[in-house]
Parts: C-alpha cells; structure tokens; sequence
C-alpha cells in the first residue's frame, strides 16, 4: 500500500514529457558497482491488516498493571482538550513557521506557551522547546560554559539519572569537566561539599545543577545552594518537574538563571519515553545564550499584531559551526500539548493536580508505614519518596507478577551505593487511588513477610 | 514598467488557476487577554485544603500563579481558530526543499494513540514492554536493511541529534584506537547548517569544500582537505542541490584513504530508497529523519526521530539502551554492560509515539512500496523541473533525485523581483512556498521538494502558478514586491522583533485593549 495518486497512466504521461521511457532513466546517475537491488522487507500491508499487527503489539504491552512508577515521567489525566486540539491537521502536518503569514496559528501557540511557562519559572525567556529534559539540561551546562567562558560544571548526583548522563555525552565533545556533587542522608545535595568544590580557585566552574524536586523526590535547599553557586561567578541552574511549580517555589525567586526540566507531566502521554519536552528558560540577560527557537511579537505591515521566530542569529542554519546548538527540529507539538494542557486547567486546576499528587503520596507513605516499609530519606517531599525493602529488586519482580509495578529499584540508577541497594523510588499522582494503595500494601507485605 | 492589465491582489475563491485562498481566520487575543477570574472547568477533583501543610512553607509558591482562567469551550475555540491560521499538508501543496512535507497517514495518528503504546511508562519493567520492544527491534531490522549498515539505535530525538550520536561515535572510534590528532570535520558548502553546528557541538573544527559548477563535491578539493587531522566527512547524499554524488565511490575512498570515516546526512533518503544502500557502498554511519522520509508529522517543528545506523566500526560505540533479543523475547541493555558505548543522548528510550508512527508507514508499504515511493518522488521531481525549466534557470544539468534547485537571478536582474517576493506571492495563489535562499551556493534559489504523494494536477497547478507569478512580475512587479495580500497577516517587521524582543505576555493588569490592534 502507498499513498500516492500516481496511476500507470500518470506516471506515463510523466516521463514522456520527460522524454524518457523507463524509470530507471532517472536512476541512473547512481553508479552501477552502488546500486542497489530492491530491498529484503516483507511485503506492504492494506490498513485493516496492518491495524491488526498494530493492536497485536500494543496488546503485549502490560499497561493494565498498578504503577507506582515516576522517576522522572509521570501518569497524569489529560483533558480531552488537548487530544482533539493536537489532531488538528492544521496543527501536527504543518512544518516550522519559516513564513510567519501563513504559520500564525503556530507562531501564536509558541507565544503563549513561552509566556505561560514563564509564569511557572519566574524566568522571562522560554525556548520554544528542546528534545526532553535531559537534553534542555545538557544544553543548559554548555550555556553556563558559554557564558562564563568557564569549562567545569558541578550536578548534583540526585538530578535525575539520565540528565546527568546525558550532560555528560554532551560534555564529551567539548573537552569539558562534569563533576558530580554527593548528598546528605536526609536525601539533600550536600551544600558542604559544593562549597568546597567552588572554593577550588584552580578549577573555576561555570554552573552549578540541582533538582528541585531531586530524583529522590526530596526538596532541597535551592536557595542556599543559589548563593554558593553565586558567590563563585558561577551559574545556578535547577532541574525542575512542571506541575510542582504551581505549588513550590519558582526557581527564579530562589534565585535559579536557568531552569530546566521534563515537560512530558504537561499533558503529554508516557509513550515509553517521548516524544516528551524540553522546557529551557533563562534571566532576560542571558538571551543570546539560549539555544533553540524563540518566537517573538512583532506587527505586520498593516499593522497587525503578529508573531514571528526571532533573534535567529543564534541558530544553525544562519550561523553553522558558530551557532548555540545544532538543534533544529524540536518539540512544537508537544509544546502545543503543554500549551492546551495549562490552558484547560488554568491555575487551580494545575494546583489541584499537584496538591492531590501529594496528598496521594502522604496516604501512600502512611499505608506503607501500616506494613512495617518506611522511608530512606527524611526531607520533606512532593509526591515521590524511596523507601527501604530487604530484597527490593527480587520483592519488585515478585509484585509485577501480581499486577504492581513497585515503582523503580534505585539500584538500577545507583548501582553502586549499598544505601540505595535496597531502595524503592515511588510515586503517586491525581490518578493514584485508595484502591491502589490498599491492594499495593497488602501485597508489599505478603511479599515481603 | 506598466501593466496592461493589472492582476487582482486577492480574490477569495479561486478555481484552477489564480489567487486562492487556504490559509484564513480572524486573528485571535491572547489566552491571558481572554481570560475572565472565576472561570475554569472542573478536570480533577479538589484535594483537601490541608494537602500541603506538610511542605515546609519556605519551600512553597508564596504568590499567584498568574495563568490565564478560561472554560473548556473557549480553550477549544481559542485554538481551533489559531489552527486555521496555519498552512498545513492536510490543506494544501507544500514543496519544502529538503524537508519531504509528505501526506502523513492516518492510521499511524491512530497507532500511536493505541493505549498499550501510549501508556506504557518508560521505566516499565522489560516484561511489561515485550510489544513496544518488538516493535523497537523490527524497526531497527527494516533500517539495518535499507541502510545496508550492521545496526541502528532509534535513540536520538531528531536529525541534528542523530548527527551528533553519530559525530560523538566517530570521535570515540578515533580515540579507542590512540589517534587523537583528527580534530577537523569536512562538510561541503552546500551542507546543511546542522553539520557544521553538530561537529562544533563535538569539540571539531569544521572545514569546508566547494562543489563543482556542476553541483556535485569537488573531489580534488576534499582530497586536498583531508588529512591525518580529518576525523570525518559528511556528505548529504542525493545532495541538498538534489543530486546524486556521482562520484560517491571516489568520494569514500579518499576518506577512507585518509583514515577518516563517512558521515551520512540521511535527510534526502526519500530519493533512494532501495536504490542505494550507503552502508553497502561504504559509508559508516548515517542518520534518517523519520520526519521526512517516513512520514511522521512535522508537527510544527517537531518532535521528529533521527536513528543512526552504522557498519561495524562503529557498532561498539552506540548509545545505550540497545534493544536486544532474548530467545523468544526482548530486553533493553543495562547500564555498564557495554563499556564502549558513548552513553546516553537523551531520557529514556527515544521518541517511541513517533518510532511507532515510522513502523507503521513501513510496514504499509513494504519493499515495492517504498521503491514506488523513490520512483514516484523522483519522477514527480524531474516532471515538476521540466514544467519549470523555460521560466527559472535550472543551475544543474544533471537529473534530479527527489528535488530541484532553481533560480531567479535572471529575474531579478530583468525585474528587481527576487526569489522572496515570488515565494510570497505564492502564497496568494494558495501553495506553500518553497525552501528559498537554501543551499547558500545558488544565487537567488528556491528548493522545491514535491514528494510522491502530490498529484499531476497539483505539480501542473503548481507549475502555472509560478509561470504567472514570473509573468506578473514582468508587468506588475510591486504586486510581488507587496505580496502576500491574501493572508491572515502580510509581511512582518522581523527587525524590530530582534531589536526590541517581546517574547511574552505578562498577566494584564485591566488597563489594557483586548483584542488584537
């Protein structure tokens, strides 16, 4: 099956106006001793077979079990809102707005998501988007590299996993010092320790990570590690989760010059790991540091307002080897979907969805208590915690098999720390239930017994 | 110069040829300036007010948010309308040089909404994602054999990340093997601005060779850039000029013979599928934008895919998480468990809701299918060239892949219309424009990609459009200079949005007008 409206008659016509008989006419500036002979791929399908093999494969992913995962991406409602509005052909067919006359719809919706991202930050400038969080979180350090002219960057060692990895890919390329940060029982990066790496006068850093809330789910003194961060000319960047914004702090009133994180909470589907969204924002003055598009207001000749990309010069196709980053394709869809999702909720709404997310993880603390499983750390959390159970890789592939998913064994992310080798990151959201909960303690303690 | 007839500047419906309109719609205020306190739509439950009392209260917002407040019927109008702002495939012809605008097919929309797809968690344990992992390694099988390489990681988010994966990958190769002296990387002129920015971002030097007057590399320039100091070269093949390198087997011994690797730019795969195979003919690594060639939604800018497929130099160093076959079933690789490996580029697994979408389009058109697609994307190619070749120079003789350059130098210098004025008025006629300005090689060029999906009649109407176009600005140059009158906005000062950048709204404060000036 193909999609195209050639008929052999079309096709005919074609080439004879192109004065050649065959096809294989137009191929043959390819050389011969290089050509290729077909391919070994099975034969194409009609739609009714292929939705077949489709919802075949969809059907042996278990998504029927009781998950108490997060660590990073998480279960939220999506209004139906942003569904109906992402199908819009208008919308997910159209290509970058490169002609703002006709690509206003887009140009709009970048707008509003930039502004209303920056309500969530504090911080007034909001890439149109980036690939995830871990990759706005590499991009973030080499803006803090750039803008410092300095080459080592400190992360905490609870950011996320996969952002402190991925930074460190990143980091391969430039030569540049990635060090990681320990931290406190209590599930906080050690402020101590950072204030003795910035104090190193011979290894100058550039910025400094934390995530707030960290990959242990505990919050952390953001602040504190703000003005250490700035005492030392260097950059504080936090590592952010969206929905919490609405009830902690915005990373620029404890002092953040970027932030960054995981837009996927922003109405986006699990999708076994994207597309999701990079949200990167930065301090006004940082502007011509940040990577990626940025849509700005403007008017048209007639003088209507109109939106349009702007401050181009920091991109690939104007700048090639002296550009910010070689991103071109991002994420605008899912900026859409982050954009329709906050617009439907508005601001209680978004409150609500994280105010639940805790109350939901503080009965889920207390029914874990019930059964004798408590928490590692003991800062204060959101709706995420790591609790200790003996055996904890064996006890989660034993729940799994009776419908749970306990959440992630931190010894897959920490393999090499006997406090973590026993750990449990779970996580509960609006979607969690009393339901859940209960039946989850009553098999974490048959299992655990 | 006079008309003698002059055009109309707009006309709302048009029939064949002549101005018509796709793009229309009122502009819309602000989500901030329609939002009214008070209202809202109930979405979840409300928590208990004390929900959040045992967050210290140091650590909690201290103000409002400042989000607009709206009910769902507005939120649904509000973007429905600025939906029809936009051009789109679903609405119209959109021949974007170097980006394969293509018909996205329905059924994969679909596909990826199945909910075992979409609400599958990433960090699912194997067990639970026996049916996205094997559909993650059959994608993998059907890129290995049309890119004639060893193996691929679906890993990176988008085309620029793919090259990235791939330049990291050639970086690393050099350096297991002791070599730390290549620190340059070659593109050619006609490159795309990601290559050069990708091998910046990988700590190289970029170095660039001219192409010939016929469009194609220059071979006696690469051989005199290459060097003990060349890590890699990346070439587009067919080229940004639409062509194929004719000397590509030349071109990959001299790399090879300078002990640098061949990078791939896979972004104009859609002219060549199963009619080379770059891993066969020697290239080690490439990427493909499942954008472009497999039609997954471009979305606005994105979110695209950009798998790299590679030849046995490189396979030890690919990102991890592999996706491995276990007997019977499937499993992702764990951390450590191949040192080699450059690490991770991104969260997670990949852009799976789009991987999903790829695989569905393979899947339906199988081996004849995507040779038609090839075929049909190529003839469309040359058919539209040759309808255009009397209107616009054609810089290059040689035969199109899957798109062509032209230009309008001729007529600027007879008409002081340039390229931009004739893209713009373009848009009256009811057709996207396409690429402009793009390769910098070619003078005042535009790139025009038709894709197999487009009919006779659409590529004729297309054709007419322009040879109207040309003839306008002949006799009524200001219309194109003026153009485009039939659209939601006109022309826009680009310049002062630089200057003075607004790039949010703040929360009004009651003083302000509310709809749009």
């Amino acid at each position: 099956m193909t999609y195209g409206p050639h008929t052999p008659a079309d096709r005919e016509w074609m080439l004879g106006a192109l004065g050649v008989d065959s096809i294989d006419a137009l191929f043959a500036d390819i050389p011969v001793a290089v050509r290729a002979h077909g391919l070994d791929v099975p034969h194409g399908l009609d739609e009714l077979s292929l939705s077949r093999r489709l919802e075949l494969l969809a059907g042996r992913n278990r998504t029927d079990l009781v998950s108490f995962l997060g660590a990073g991406a998480y279960r939220h409602h999506i209004p139906a809102t942003v569904d109906q509005i992402l199908s819009r052909g208008e919308f997910y067919t159209a290509y970058t707005p490169y002609q703002p006359e006709i690509s206003q719809g887009t140009l709009q919706t970048i707008y509003e998501y930039q502004s209303l991202i920056a309500q969530l930050t504090g911080l007034d400038i909001v890439s149109a988007s980036h690939y995830d969080g871990a990759a706005a979180t590499a991009e973030a350090a080499l803006m803090t590299v750039r803008a410092t002219r300095r080459d080592r960057v400190l992360v905490s060692r609870a950011v996320h996993r996969h952002f402190v990895d991925t930074t460190r890919t990143y980091f391969e390329g430039g030569r540049l010092e990635l060090d990681e940060l320990p931290t406190l029982p209590d599930g906080t990066t050690d402020l101590g320790a950072l204030e003795r790496e910035l104090a190193d006068a011979a290894r100058p850093v550039a910025g400094v990570i934390l995530g707030q809330p960290n990959a242990f789910g505990i919050l952390e003194n953001m602040a504190d590690a703000a003005r250490l961060a700035h005492a030392a000319g260097a950059l504080f960047v936090a590592a952010v989760e969206p929905v919490s914004l609405a009830v902690l702090a915005p990373p620029a009133d404890y002092g953040a010059d970027i932030a960054v994180g995981e837009g996927q909470p922003l109405g986006i589907p699990l999708q076994y790991g994207g597309p999701y969204l990079g949200l990167l924002c930065a301090r006004a003055d940082l502007v011509r540091q940040v990577p990626g598009r940025l849509v700005g207001r403007t008017t048209d000749v007639d003088g209507r307002r109109a939106f349009v990309m702007t401050l181009r010069a920091r991109e690939q196709d104007i700048r090639r080897d002296k550009a910010a980053s070689n991103i071109c394709t991002n994420q605008a869809l899912c900026a859409l979907a982050a954009t329709v999702y906050i617009a439907t909720l508005g601001p209680h709404g978004l409150r609500d969805v994280a105010a639940l997310g805790a109350a939901r993880a503080k009965q889920l603390e207390d029914a874990l208590g019930a059964v004798g499983v408590s928490r590692i750390h003991s800062g204060p959390y959101l709706n995420e915690f790591a609790v200790r159970v003996p055996g904890a890789r064996r006890v989660h592939a034993t729940l799994v098999e009776r419908g749970f998913v306990a959440g992630l064994p931190l010894a897959d992310w920490y393999p090499d720390d006997p406090a973590l080798e026993d750990a449990l990151l779970l996580c509960a959201t609006e979607v969690t239930t009393d339901d859940d909960i209960a039946r989850f303690a009553t098999a974490l303690r048959e299992v655990t017994r | 110069m006079t008309a003698l007839v002059e055009p109309q500047p707009v006309q709302a419906e048009g029939h064949g040829l002549g101005p018509k309109r796709v793009v229309g719609g009122a502009l819309q205020p602000t989500l901030d300036e329609l939002s009214r306190p008070g209202r809202a739509s109930a979405m979840v439950p409300h928590p208990s007010s004390d929900a959040l009392e045992r967050i210290p209260a140091s650590q909690r917002r201290s103000g409002g948010l400042g989000l607009p407040e709206l009910n769902e019927p507005e939120v649904v109008r509000h973007f429905v309308n600025l939906s029809q702002l936009n051009y789109s495939i679903d609405t119209g012809f959109y021949p974007l040089g170097s980006c394969t605008m293509k018909y996205n097919p329905k059924i994969n929309e679909w596909a990826a909404r199945l909910p075992g797809f979409a609400a599958l968690h990433p960090l699912a344990p194997d067990a639970a994602a026996q049916g996205t992992l094997e559909l993650l390694w059959e994608l993998e099988q059907w890129l290995i054999e049309i890119s004639g390489m060893k193996a691929v990681t679906l890993q990176p988010a988008a085309g620029a990340q793919g090259e990235l994966t791939g330049i990291l990958m050639i970086r690393a190769y050099h350096l297991a093997r002791g070599d730390t002296a290549r620190t340059e990387v070659i593109v050619p002129d006609s490159s795309h601005g990601t290559n050069p920015a990708t091998a910046s971002m990988a700590g190289f030097k970029t170095v660039t060779v001219k192409s010939t007057a016929e469009g194609q590399v220059d071979l006696e320039a690469l051989r005199a850039a290459l060097g003990p100091q060349t890590a890699a070269v990346m070439l587009t093949n067919p080229s940004t000029l639409g062509m194929f390198e004719k000397q590509i087997e030349q071109l990959l011994d001299a790399v090879h013979g300078a002990g640098a690797l061949a990078y791939m730019d896979g972004a104009n795969m859609n002219a060549i599928l199963g009619k080379f195979r770059p891993g066969e003919a020697g290239f080690d690594v490439m990427h493909f934008n499942t954008h472009k060639t497999f039609s997954t939604p471009h979305g606005g800018g994105g979110p695209g895919a950009g798998p790299v497929a590679v030849g046995d130099k490189l396979l030890p160093f690919l990102p991890w998480p592999r996706v491995l076959r276990n007997g019977e079933g499937f499993r992702l690789e764990r951390a450590g468990e191949r040192p080699t490996s450059i690490g991770r580029v991104r969260s997670y697994q990949g852009s799976v809701g789009v991987l999903v979408r790829a695989y569905a389009y393979l899947l339906a058109h199988g081996a004849e299918g995507l040779i038609e697609v090839s075929e049909d994307a190529v003839l469309a190619a040359n058919y539209l060239r040759s309808r255009l070749a009397g209107t616009f120079e054609m810089p290059f003789a040689q035969v199109s892949k899957h798109e062509f350059v032209a230009s309008a130098s001729a007529i600027k210098k007879r008409t002081g219309v340039r390229m931009l004025d004739i893209a713009k008025r373009l848009i009256d006629y009811g057709f996207h424009p396409p690429t402009i300005y793009f390769p910098l090689t070619v003078d005042e060029c535009m790139l025009v990609e038709p894709t197999e999906t487009e009919s006779v009649e659409t590529l004729d109407a297309f054709a007419e459009a322009l040879i109207s176009i040309v003839a306008e600005a002949d006799s009524y140059p200001q219309l194109l200079h003026d153009a485009p009158h039939d659209s939601p906005v006109r022309r826009l000062d680009e310049a002062t949005a630089a200057r003075q950048p607004d790039l949010r709204w703040r929360p009004m404060t009651g003083a302000e007008p509310v709809c749009p000036q």
